[in-house]
């Protein structure tokens, strides 16, 4: 039980044992999602707050929910529309927030190690919600559930990522979580996509989707985000597409049972085609259910609801 | 009058005679007038230190120091700047023009020599800059600066902007005598990168710069040093592949001296890892690998890097305790650079307590053409002592300086600096300003 009180950051610095706690935890709250009534007393009187200084639907809504089937009360703070705009500092905003009760800090942040910062600054524990080009734990631990979920192991799993890893939080935490679970992850994106010794990482990386993708259990296609292409990464999303997108040819090198799993938000027709995203195969809506169950059991962890 | 100032007992390593012996100190009238075995004070107003046990070298020239006056008097001034830097001993100090204004007429220059005279405690040299504005596009009027009293010209902070400006630079100052000194980056490289380029790049998610930005730089000055016959000094080299273009050139005649931070000697870009991205790991060029380390080291040794200075760069807490992205490059370097240096290079056998007087007052000093960097007699009265046996811990908040931005807070260190002697008046002794 050693995430109670403590910080979320990254999957970095987590321990096997902690992300298999999560995982177990999430498994058993996971049923309080089909009931009639979402609602447990677990967290009753705890308050969680979301400081979202980037956009976000997804992750925003599914921590504010699992909070709430808690019986938690969360409250959010988006940077557009506060003090932010006036020129208050994030150090700031925490302390203030924190004067007003709150138990827990749920932030994203496009600044990587903001959430690190944050933990300088604050007393209360801290879970990170995306910071960066860093980490985005908790979307990798929903990750793992859902492949859980399929494959119901993850040892010996062949997990291909596809895409913008240079960019993206979200390889970064499956890359750090799937391979201390044992999984053989390969990466692949265009080479101005791959950041500098990747592979020291303990994963592969392929400059072609298809070598990647050859054998795969899972293949993840991470979103191109085209809000962090500062300079000529890529010359257009039609190339990036024709190359390096998802698509019934280049899906037939994975396994047959092979599930094809995304983040979210998609460029449909850009980094996954329409039929693949709404195939059987795909599980990027089971992805969403998980999230919220891996959300309650951090959630749960951290604030040490048990008695 | 100055009084007399005699300093006793001291082991005195001065490298322009290559003296190693224990020797008294004598200055008269601000210059040094006698180095000899016990000689005793002429007269009862003479000022005697005791040495004893200590190391007596000539006064340290920290050749970029960010002194942030005019402009930026929140981060640090001329009177804080060179209080640390008679703290961390040295007797000397050259400011960077990347003020508000820059120091880029010699009005400026004219302010900060004034302010200096009134305020510093050690000696200020102004550095000019080599276009106008910094801003690469116009030269800036150097052989006014220089008459006013700026020794050395610079676009510090940034590189001067293009081949062709540089070319015009280093040709225009043949007529001054005055070295440029380059800050060599190639912006579009860098731009938006907060550290190293590589691996910890990668694991951080922080975006990198990589080495080949200094690295493009330098082939460039190098080419236009050849070009020009120019006089070029390199500020703050920080990789293998910078060090080995200069060890070529160097080789070929090309008239090029550089300079290597103490930070860049010691740390590394795992330090932002294991720091949890502390912003206090967070300058420009950026703590790089450890491969970079032992050859700037190596380079030491070899003679390649002709000097040690501090880039010195004070940020106040509300530009660092802030985002990582969000946090001004710089550490405040001028009260750690000589026990780090003792601590980590001299004690360690890397380099000799006379290289160590070479690399930050011998070479400072010719390489800036201002007097002192000796012991000679008739030189100026200004000298560092070292206590080599104080053992201490760094602790940034009894920094002299306003910037407390130090990636080396809490590091237990041994050798200090003793005392600090400015023209024959002891400015520090006994770790303690006078």
């Amino acid at each position: 039980m050693s995430l109670r009180g403590n910080d979320l950051l990254s999957l970095r610095e987590m321990s096997p044992e902690d992300m298999e706690l999560v995982l177990s935890t999430a498994r058993s709250l996971k049923e309080i999602l089909s009931r009639p009534i979402k609602k447990v007393p677990t967290l009753r009187g705890k308050v969680v707050c979301t400081l979202f200084y980037e956009p976000s639907t997804r992750t925003k809504t599914s921590f504010e929910l699992a909070a709430r089937y808690m019986s938690a009360d969360a409250v959010s703070f988006s940077s557009a529309s506060s003090s932010v705009k006036k020129g208050e500092s994030l150090a700031d905003t925490a302390r203030n927030l924190t004067m007003m009760g709150i138990d827990l800090a749920i932030m994203r942040h496009s600044v990587s190690g903001s959430c690190h910062f944050l933990a300088k600054v604050l007393d209360i524990p801290v879970v990170n919600a995306g910071d960066g080009m860093n980490e985005h734990p908790t979307q990798a631990l929903l990750d793992i559930f859902t492949i859980l979920d399929y494959k119901s192991r993850i040892r010996g799993l062949k997990v291909a990522i596809i895409g913008d890893i240079l960019h993206s939080r979200v390889a970064r935490s499956n890359i750090f979580g799937l391979t201390k679970m044992g999984a053989e992850v390969c990466v692949a994106g265009p080479s101005t996509l791959l950041p500098p010794d990747i592979e020291r990482l303990g994963v592969k990386a392929y400059t072609r989707p298809e070598e990647a993708i050859e054998g795969a259990d899972v293949v993840y296609v991470l979103r191109l985000q085209l809000e962090r292409q500062a300079k000529s990464l890529f010359p257009s999303k039609r190339e990036y597409r024709d190359f390096f997108g998802i698509d019934r040819h280049r899906l037939s090198y994975a396994k047959d049972d092979a599930i094809v799993m995304h983040p979210g938000p998609m460029n449909r027709g850009v980094e996954i085609t329409t039929d693949i995203a709404d195939s059987p195969r795909s599980v990027i809506l089971d992805q969403v259910t998980s999230g919220v169950a891996v959300r309650m059991a951090i959630l749960y962890l951290i604030l040490g609801g048990w008695d | 009058m100055a009084k007399d100032l005699l300093i006793k007992g001291g082991r005195v390593i001065d490298p322009s005679s290559r003296t190693d012996q224990v020797l008294d100190v004598l200055v008269v009238d601000g210059k040094i007038a006698d180095l000899s075995e016990n000689i005793e004070p002429e007269n009862a107003a003479t000022t005697v230190l005791d040495a004893t046990r200590k190391i007596v070298m000539p006064g340290f020239i920290d050749m970029h120091v960010h002194l942030r006056e005019p402009g930026f008097e929140h981060k640090e001034d001329i009177e804080s700047g060179t209080r640390a830097a008679a703290k961390g001993g040295f007797t000397a100090v050259a400011c960077m023009p990347n003020t508000e204004p820059a120091c880029d007429s010699d009005t400026v220059v004219t302010g900060i020599l004034e302010k200096a005279r009134k305020r510093a405690c050690v000696r200020v040299y102004p550095i000019g800059a080599v276009t106008k504005g910094r801003a690469g596009k116009e030269l800036a009027e150097m052989g006014e600066m220089r008459a006013a009293g700026a020794v050395a010209f610079s676009d510090d902070g940034s590189p001067v902007a293009t081949a062709e400006i540089l070319r015009c630079a280093l040709e225009y100052l043949k007529s001054f005598d005055a070295v440029l000194i380059e800050h060599p980056e190639d912006l579009s490289l860098s731009a938006g990168g907060q550290i190293n380029y590589g691996l910890v790049s990668t694991v951080s998610g922080l975006r990198g710069i990589p080495r080949e930005s200094e690295e493009v730089a330098v082939a460039r000055d190098l080419l236009i040093a050849r070009l020009t016959g120019g006089r070029l000094h390199f500020a703050h080299i920080s990789t293998k592949g910078a060090v080995d273009l200069i060890r070529q050139a160097k080789a070929r005649g090309i008239n090029v001296t550089c300079e290597v931070t103490p930070h860049h000697l010691i740390l590394t870009d795992e330090m932002v890892l294991e720091t949890a991205y502390d912003t206090s790991t967070k300058v420009n060029p950026p703590l790089r690998t450890q491969e970079d380390v032992d050859a700037l080291r190596d380079a030491l040794a070899d003679g390649t890097i002709d000097a040690i200075a501090t880039d010195h760069a004070p940020h106040h807490i509300d530009e660092k305790w802030v985002e990582y992205d969000y946090a001004d490059f710089g550490i405040s370097g001028l009260e750690t650079a000589v026990s780090l240096i003792i601590d980590r290079l001299v004690l360690p056998g890397i380099i000799s307590w006379m290289k160590m007087a070479e690399l930050m007052s011998y070479n400072p000093a010719r390489i800036l053409g201002v007097p002192g960097g000796t012991l000679k007699p008739g030189a100026p009265g200004d000298i560092t002592i070292i206590d080599p046996d104080c053992e201490y811990s760094i602790l940034p908040h009894n920094f002299e300086s306003k910037g407390k931005n130090s990636p080396f807070v809490g590091w237990r260190v041994i050798g200090a600096p003793y005392g600090t002697v400015v023209g024959g008046k002891a400015v520090m002794y006994d770790r303690r300003l006078i």
